[in-house]
Parts: C-alpha cells; structure tokens; sequence
C-alpha cells in the first residue's frame, strides 16, 4: 500500500481532482494543489483549509501547465511545502472542439500540447525525482477516449492515447525503483467539462466516485484503472472490433 | 435532460434552460434566457424552486465551505452546501446547526430562501435568526452583502425571501455549542387535542426541541391522538450506544400512491400505539432530526402522480378551534398523511419580510395526489386557515390562492421593490397574478 500523505495535484481545480482533494483530505493528506483560475483555485485551496485538520498542510499556487518552462519551479514549490512527495495525481486537460481541430491544425497542435506534451513534460520530472527518492505513486488522468481512435473525438483521443503508451513505458522503467505508475481511464462523467454533452443513460458517473476510485488505484499501486470498472468490459469490445468493420461505424 | 422537479413531484414544469453554476464568482452568461430562479437540492415542495420560462440555475456545484472558526462557531460557505455536508464538519468539532428543518438535504441557500424551521423554534426562532452575514449576486452584476444589522432592507427581504431578491453566493451562520452527537429524548402519548394542549405547554417551557406526530385520521374523543417528542442535546457522558447509519431506499416509483385508506389508519394506528419512553432515551441527531432522510426518495411512495403538502400556520387564539376544525374535515374525508406533525412556534418575530413561522400552531401534513378530490379537500382546509387568520407555508405550497397567499404575507408589495428584475419563479407569478 502506497500512502499518500503528501500528495501534489496538477489541474487541481477539475472536478475529478477537487473531489479527490477532499477525499485525501478527509483521510488525513497535506495537499499541493495547482491550477490555472486563480478565483477557482483560492476557493478550493479555503475550502480544503476548513476540511482540514491543524496538522495538515494545504498549499497550492496558480499556473498555466501549458508553460513547461514552469513545471521544475512546481515541482519543487510542491516538495517544499509538502516536506515530500508521496503522489502525485495530473489531472489537467481540456476536451477540444473535434470540428474546430478538423478545420485548424494550429487548434490540434494547441489541444496535444495541452492534453500530451505538458502532461509528459511534467512527467519526465516527476519521474527522475521519485526514481532518485525510490518510493511514490504518480497517477495521470487519461481516458478510455485513448483506446481507439474514434472519428468524433480523435484529436483528444490521440493526446490521451499518447499520455497511455508514455505511462506504460515509465511503469515498465519505474518499476524496479519501487515508484507506481497509475493510468486512470474514466469514461462518461458528469462535470462542467462535459456540460454541454446530454447526461442521459446508465453510462454516467459522478466525480465523487472516480475520485473514490482514483484514491484506491494509488494507494493499492495498480497499472491501468478503467472507472468505473465497467468501461473495461466495453473497451474490450470496442478495441477488438475489426478495423474493416470500426471505420464504416460512427462512434 | 428532464427538468427538475420538487420534492413532492409536481408541478411538472420545465424551464427553457438548465445551467449548473460551479463557481461562485462567476456571474451567469448573458446568452441564458431570463427570468433566472436558483435551484438547489429540490427539497421544497410546489414551484417556489421551478419556472416555466427562463433558466434554473442549479446550485448543488457551489458546496464549498469559506471558512470556518472552531472557537466561535462561525461557519461561511457556498450555498450550495447542504446541511448534511455542514453537520459532517462541525458536529465532531462540537458545534451543531441552531436551527434545522425535518431534511439536513436541503441547500443552505434553500434553507435561507424559505427561513425554514425547527422543532426548537419556540426556543431559537428559524433559521435566519442565525445567520450572520450573506452574498446576494443581482442580474444586473452587482453583489450585495447583507447583515441583519444593516437598515436597508435587503437583509429581511433575502431571509425567507424565495430566492426572489437574486442568487444567494454564501452564507455565513453562527453555530450553537454542543457536547456530543447525541439526544436525550422523552417521548409521550396524549389520547386527543385537548391532552396535547396540555402537555404540549408544559414540554415547551422545559425543552429545548418539542414536536407531536398525530393520527390524522382518529375521530371523536380520539381526534387529535399522537406522540409529543421532547429532545435536548445530550449532556457529556461516558458512554453512548452505538449508532450506524441504514441506507434504505423506495427503489422504484410505483404505479400509484402506496398511500391509502387502509395502509394509512393501519400505519397510523400502529404508530400511536407504539411504546412511549416518558422516562427518556439517549438518540443520535440523526434519526432524531431526520427520520425520513433515512429511506431515500421516500417521495416516491406517492407514485407518480406525487402528492400535496399542507402546512399551515394559525394564530393562538384561534389555534385550539381550527386546529379541531381542520383535524375534523380531514377525518371525515378520511383522506391524509402518514402522520401529521403539530408544534407551536414561539414569540420571536421572524426577520424576514416573507417569513412563514410566527406565533401560533403549525400543521403540516401530505396528502396523495387524486386529482380534483384532494384539491377539492384542500380548498376546505384554505377556508378554515382564511378564517382563523393564518397562511400556508411557500416553501411547501403547490396551489394556494393568491388570495391566501396576500393576506398572510402582508409585507408581499413592499418585498417586490427588492425582487430581482431578472428573477422569478412560477409560485411569484400564481400568487401575485
């Protein structure tokens, strides 16, 4: 069992991170939280104060994780305040306009950056600096969007399939420093950053449960987390569905 | 998505949008069609929280707390906040909320809307009584904060204000001190309404929390027949029982109200007849204070066509007369809730301008929906209320008069300078039309 005592969070202001920040609160964690909205994450940093027990240490500051040049300086920010890391959970994303990529290359590199190269950016730190300290737990927020591409949302879903394949090489190197790895897929959940999307259907799940889940797969150090667990029954299906048949169906 | 709905299931009405508000200094885009009405977690009853036209803003993703000084009490949160969420804070931290509704599911914001409640109003007043401070965002972006000691108005206005005066950000509550989660609670029957007059006195001058469940349904001698609950929080002790909490649910809606004649006078009877414990027993605030919270969509048991809450208030001096009158009509009708619940609320003036509690006897009970039959019998209940100068309450009202409603709200024409332009709600439009 990992512990998180000291946890980190990048895009900390994302529903699934804020409901995880207050589940790790409620078990006694000191947090390190980063965001990019200032007023968002003043109100998730006052709100984890008051959660909060006196011993626990509740730090955070604004930054745009699109800027790598940043990610050491968090990093060690994060360490300072903290005492140490024991995980790290990346939660940072955006979910592109598929239309809007189609018409404009600048937008899809844009949304990659976003989505792939800062995420592997701060990777590659966070992994050097676990691998020296040889214990912890990083766990990155992918999406079953990353199993297959699909002609609705292929541009996050090749971002996200990209953060995929770089955590299974890491897991594979950071296995023998005793440092887990942790690729989360969720499916269909309910937050503002699919409003615009009809929440109809059984398919849908609430941040409060993948964060339940999130917590689990770090404490537990499991490799690759459908949740719900569920997903890992359909993405089976779907990425076995012969290439001849997938591409003439509109997913 | 389907439109929300309050808690007693109708009216169905949808409103043009639906917008979740996550962040609480955010204000609302432009693009969404007004008039707007904040909704938080649909525990009202009728259309206080719906609109047919517009956009209901829905509150539930601001449930942040601000802060919160253990040594004072003082807690400031979002109000999407629950009251539940609130007790999970501060009751292991020894503070509790001063005053609380039959639901700790409802929404601070809502709690503050509709100056809900308690079985201690006799002692503490409601809940505006007890809030130091809030955040009103206006549609034209403007923020308002108010202080019961300010003089302007906007204060008495909010509390109790139906959501009307603009969307209500944060609250801030001053806590009451208490020594451990737990109730000492005495119950007692009484075998009719002159016999809960009585006791019910006596059990108010010496008890913090008082309230009595009555069959609704017993005729005659028997009219008014039930169970007085007098609770206190428990003093410091070394030991307490064990308490764990259930999770039943009403896992389907069934076709039709599982509420009838026959399940009720069983119910009924059954319930007074259960044993009483005049010597007292030690509870946890939970099921003390929320017993229904305890089966999930309990609504549900009404079936689909949902059902009708009826609470009144009365004045004292005619409160023994049309307390009796109502009982009367009601059994002969032999319609009715499971239990219906009777308490007197004290002397001190509510300071909310569209307050419901003041001095007098409240009776609320629900009823199946059957169409015309029960409104019909309601309409019959509105008379007795009309004569003996009470009113209903609009947290809990799904058909009441304008009428009924202007007589017991007399501040209602002075309230509307403070409504939000860009606010309303179907209950405003069928009361004020």
């Amino acid at each position: 069992m990992n512990s998180l005592n000291r946890v980190i969070l990048f895009g900390a202001t994302s529903a699934i991170a804020e409901q995880t920040a207050r589940q790790l609160v409620a078990q006694g964690a000191s947090l390190y939280c980063v965001g990019r909205n200032r007023d968002k994450l003043m109100a998730l940093i006052d709100d984890l104060k008051v959660r909060a027990s006196d011993q626990q240490q509740i730090d955070g500051c604004v930054a745009d994780l699109t800027d790598s040049d940043q990610h050491a300086r968090l990093i060690d920010a994060g360490e300072r305040a903290l005492g140490g890391i024991d995980g790290v959970l990346i939660a940072h994303g955006t979910l592109p306009d598929q239309q809007a990529c189609q018409a404009d290359v600048d937008k899809t590199r844009q949304e990659i950056e976003t989505n792939a190269l800062s995420v592997i950016s701060l990777l590659t730190l966070l992994a050097n600096r676990l691998e020296q300290q040889q214990h912890g737990v990083i766990a990155v927020i992918s999406s079953v969007a990353g199993d297959r591409g699909r002609q609705s949302n292929y541009v996050y879903g090749a971002a996200k399939g990209m953060v995929t394949l770089f955590l299974q090489g890491l897991r594979n190197r950071l296995a023998k420093a005793s440092v887990d790895v942790v690729t989360i897929k969720p499916g269909f959940v309910d937050t503002p950053m699919t409003a615009e999307l009809d929440k109809g259907g059984p398919l849908w799940a609430k941040p409060e449960q993948i964060a339940t889940g999130i917590i689990k797969a770090m404490q537990k150090g499991k490799g690759e987390v459908y949740l719900p667990w569920f997903w890992w029954g359909i993405m089976l299906i779907i990425k076995h569905i012969p290439e001849a048949i997938f591409k003439r169906m509109s997913l | 998505m389907t439109a929300p709905r309050s808690w007693n299931r109708l009216p169905r009405v949808a409103p043009d949008a639906v917008h979740a508000l996550t962040q609480r200094s955010a204000g609302v885009p432009d693009s969404l069609p007004r008039p707007l009405l904040a909704y938080g977690s649909g525990r009202s009853y009728g259309d206080v929280c719906l609109t047919e036209q517009g956009t209901l803003l829905l509150t539930r993703g601001l449930d942040r707390f601000i802060e919160f000084d253990p040594q004072r009490g003082v807690l400031r949160c979002e109000s999407g906040v629950t009251l539940a969420e609130i007790l999970a804070l501060v009751v292991p931290q020894g503070w509790f909320l001063p005053s609380t509704p039959g639901t700790r599911l409802a929404t601070v914001g809502g709690a503050v809307a509709n100056d809900v409640h308690g079985k201690n109003h006799h002692a503490v007043g409601s809940f505006g009584h007890h809030v130091r401070a809030l955040e009103v965002w206006r549609s034209d972006g403007s923020v308002i904060v108010c202080r019961p000691e300010d003089d302007n108005g906007w204060f008495s206005a909010t509390i109790g204000g139906l959501g009307l005066t603009g969307l209500i950000r944060w609250v801030e509550l001053q806590l009451m001190p208490i020594q451990n989660p737990w109730m000492w609670v005495e119950s007692q029957r009484f075998a009719n309404l002159d016999e809960f007059w009585a006791l019910n006195r006596r059990a108010e001058a010496r008890w913090p929390y008082t309230v009595a469940w009555i069959d609704c349904l017993a005729k005659g001698k028997a009219q008014g027949r039930g169970i007085l609950l007098a609770g206190q929080h428990a003093a410091s002790q070394a030991e307490f029982p064990a308490f764990k909490e259930g999770g039943k649910r009403i896992p389907v809606d069934p076709p039709f109200s599982l509420v009838n004649g026959l399940s009720l006078r069983a119910f009924n009877t059954l319930y007074y007849r259960q044993s009483v414990k005049p010597q007292g027993t030690l509870t946890h605030y939970v099921p003390y204070f929320y017993p229904l919270d305890a089966i999930q969509d309990w609504n549900r048991i009404y079936g689909r066509r949902g059902f009708y809450q009826y609470q009144c208030v009365i004045p004292p001096r005619e409160a023994e007369a049309a307390t009796a009158a109502l009982l009367d009509t009601i059994a002969r009708r032999g319609e009715g809730s499971f239990l219906a619940v009777l308490k007197t609320f004290g002397t001190k003036p509510s300071l909310g301008m569209l307050s419901f509690p003041r001095p007098g006897t409240t009776l609320a009970l629900d009823f199946p929906n059957r169409g015309n039959k029960t409104l019909r019998l309601l309409e019959e209940l509105d008379a007795i209320v009309r004569e003996a100068g009470g009113t209903l309450y609009p947290g809990k009202d799904a058909r009441m008069p304008a009428s009924l409603f202007q007589s017991g709200y007399p501040q209602w024409e002075a309230f509307s300078d403070y409504i939000d332009p860009g606010f309303s709600s179907r209950f405003w439009q069928r009361v004020t039309s």
